[in-house]
């Protein structure tokens, strides 16, 4: 069966959203939502879906796979390089994520994108685990949900 | 200030060493660092020890089991200014008159392997392929050149200058000069930054001997003095390394608010600074940090490098011994490589790398995750 890698977006459903937290005291939004705010050190965060759609920040591409734990598909000799970006979600916050495209021709400054449920990896028990990502809007991704 | 003097500088090699520990890679510094001052083990009366691989204190196992005071500091990589700060402030506090700082460590080959449990990051973090720190640097670079023009052939001048200047230390990691094209065209590990313009994980040690300004004299006729030490984690507003978010309002650097304090306690400006070291993770890491720390404008690092103005031959040398670029990271020892530089320099004992014109004051910024920057001025 599909499971998502963390409790951190919406899943299953249409329109999947990122889930943060909003602090009850002085509105500071955190993605994910987290035990206390990170301004104020209040507990009151309360869980907080965020918009689909945001603006690239910034970007740059992983050239290797990373060392410890990794577990998107694949790694090792066939390992494929993925983009990670910094994304603005409207005015509320900016989330770090992956992204769908890895060419650096293809990726701009303040582009739209939007959020995507991906295919990441197999676990052992044969569970398909999905993760986020962020893709320029209006691409055409053959892994996209 | 000019109440503490640094008196003695010792450093191990920075590289591979095989079976060598980090202790015994400390103890060597520690032994250089004590006969540079002219002092012994038994006249140090407090010392801090700073390694992200092992607990320091052992260390006097080696080198003395005196009984005296021995505290371990660990800030990442700003690890090593730590310890100078904590070895002047025990000086002030009156701890004792003469105290030592020493860093410590051995990498294994790759990227830093670390368990993002003990930085506070989520598990999905790592199973997802974000806890990278070289990705974080990597956009940050990318942003920056984009907003300031700055090009590629600026990174590949900086790295290969510190190639350049890692040739004429004895004591680098790497000593072979890798040309611009070279450089340009290694493999690209975080876009736009290519494998040889960044540091490596490695192994090293470094010492300095501390001591109360007024006793200086009796050790040495060229004492430096710890003008000031300023370490700073992220405000919020800041996006730094290992986060899984930032927010919409954004806040300068950590090591914008290091460097300014630094310069208020110092009395100085960075108009006053003759020999610069800057955290040089990647080559980018040094073009941004010559702004952050107000050595230049945003932007103006173009033409600088352009003019081989941070060149040792320059008008502002950074990076006078290679760098991390050049030295890799044993990240307990890297701030003290910096310190244990800027003191050869203002004393005239660099060698073939020294800086000319009688240099009077040196500047050292430290800089890693997740987002603590620390910044040391030292002056003869």
């Amino acid at each position: 069966m599909q499971k998502p890698i963390a409790n951190v977006f919406t899943w299953p459903a249409d329109d999947p959203q990122l889930l943060g937290g909003k602090c009850d005291r002085c509105g500071t939004v955190t993605f994910p939502v987290q035990a206390r705010c990170p301004r104020c050190g209040s507990q009151g965060m309360a869980e907080l879906p965020l918009p689909r759609r945001g603006t690239l920040v910034s970007w740059t591409t992983q050239g290797f796979p990373p060392t410890v734990d990794y577990r998107g598909d694949p790694t090792g000799e066939s390992f494929e390089p993925y983009g990670v970006g910094l994304v603005q979600l409207d005015d509320v916050v900016r989330v770090e994520s992956r992204l769908t495209e890895s060419d650096p021709e293809k990726l701009d400054f303040g582009m739209e994108v939007e959020l995507r449920i991906v295919p990441f990896y197999v676990d052992n028990d044969g569970n398909e685990i999905v993760t986020f990502a962020f893709a320029p809007v209006g691409a055409q991704n053959s892994e996209e949900r | 200030m000019d109440d503490v003097a640094i008196i003695g500088v010792g450093l191990h090699p920075f590289g591979r060493h095989g079976d060598k520990s980090p202790y015994e890679m400390a103890a060597d510094a520690v032994e250089l660092a004590l006969t540079d001052a002219g002092v012994t083990w038994n006249d140090v009366q407090c010392a801090f020890g700073g390694s992200w691989g092992v607990w320091t204190d052992p260390l006097t196992g080696l080198v003395g089991l005196t009984g005296l005071p021995f505290i371990h500091v660990f800030s990442a990589c700003a690890t090593g200014a730590a310890t100078i700060q904590q070895a002047a402030n025990a000086i002030r506090a009156g701890d004792g008159d003469i105290v030592v700082a020493v860093g410590t460590d051995k990498h294994a080959r790759g990227s830093f392997k670390g368990d993002p449990t003990t930085t506070n990051v989520p598990v999905w973090y790592r199973e997802n392929g974000q806890y990278v720190t070289t990705k974080f640097f990597g956009m940050k670079i990318n942003k920056y050149m984009h907003d300031h023009g700055i090009t590629p052939a600026t990174l590949a001048k900086v790295a290969a200058k510190n190639y350049r200047n890692g040739a004429l230390n004895p004591k680098a990691f790497r000593r072979k000069p890798i040309t611009e094209e070279e450089i340009l065209s290694s493999q690209m590990l975080n876009y736009p930054l290519t494998s040889y313009m960044f540091c490596a994980p490695d192994e090293g040690a470094a010492a300095v001997v501390l001591c109360r300004a007024d006793m200086a004299h009796r050790f040495t006729d060229t004492p430096v003095y710890v003008k000031a030490t300023a370490i700073r984690t992220r405000n919020y507003g800041s996006y730094e390394v290992n986060t899984t978010w930032a927010p919409v309002e954004e806040d300068v650097a950590p090591t914008v608010h290091a460097s300014r304090a630094a310069y208020e306690d110092a009395g100085i400006g960075p108009e006053d600074v003759d020999v610069i070291q800057v955290q040089d993770t990647d080559a980018g890491a040094e073009v941004i940090h010559m702004a952050e720390n107000g050595f230049c404008a945003d932007g103006d690092q173009e033409k600088l490098l352009a003019d081989g103005a941070t060149e040792i031959t320059g008008p502002m040398p950074v990076n006078t011994d290679g760098g991390l670029i050049a030295n890799g990271e044993p990240i307990g020892a890297s701030g003290l490589r910096q310190v244990h530089e800027l003191v050869l320099q203002l004393r005239g004992q660099a060698g073939d790398r020294q800086v000319q014109g009688d240099p009077r004051v040196g500047y050292a910024q430290v800089y890693g995750a997740p987002g603590t920057a620390a910044v040391t001025i030292l002056a003869r």
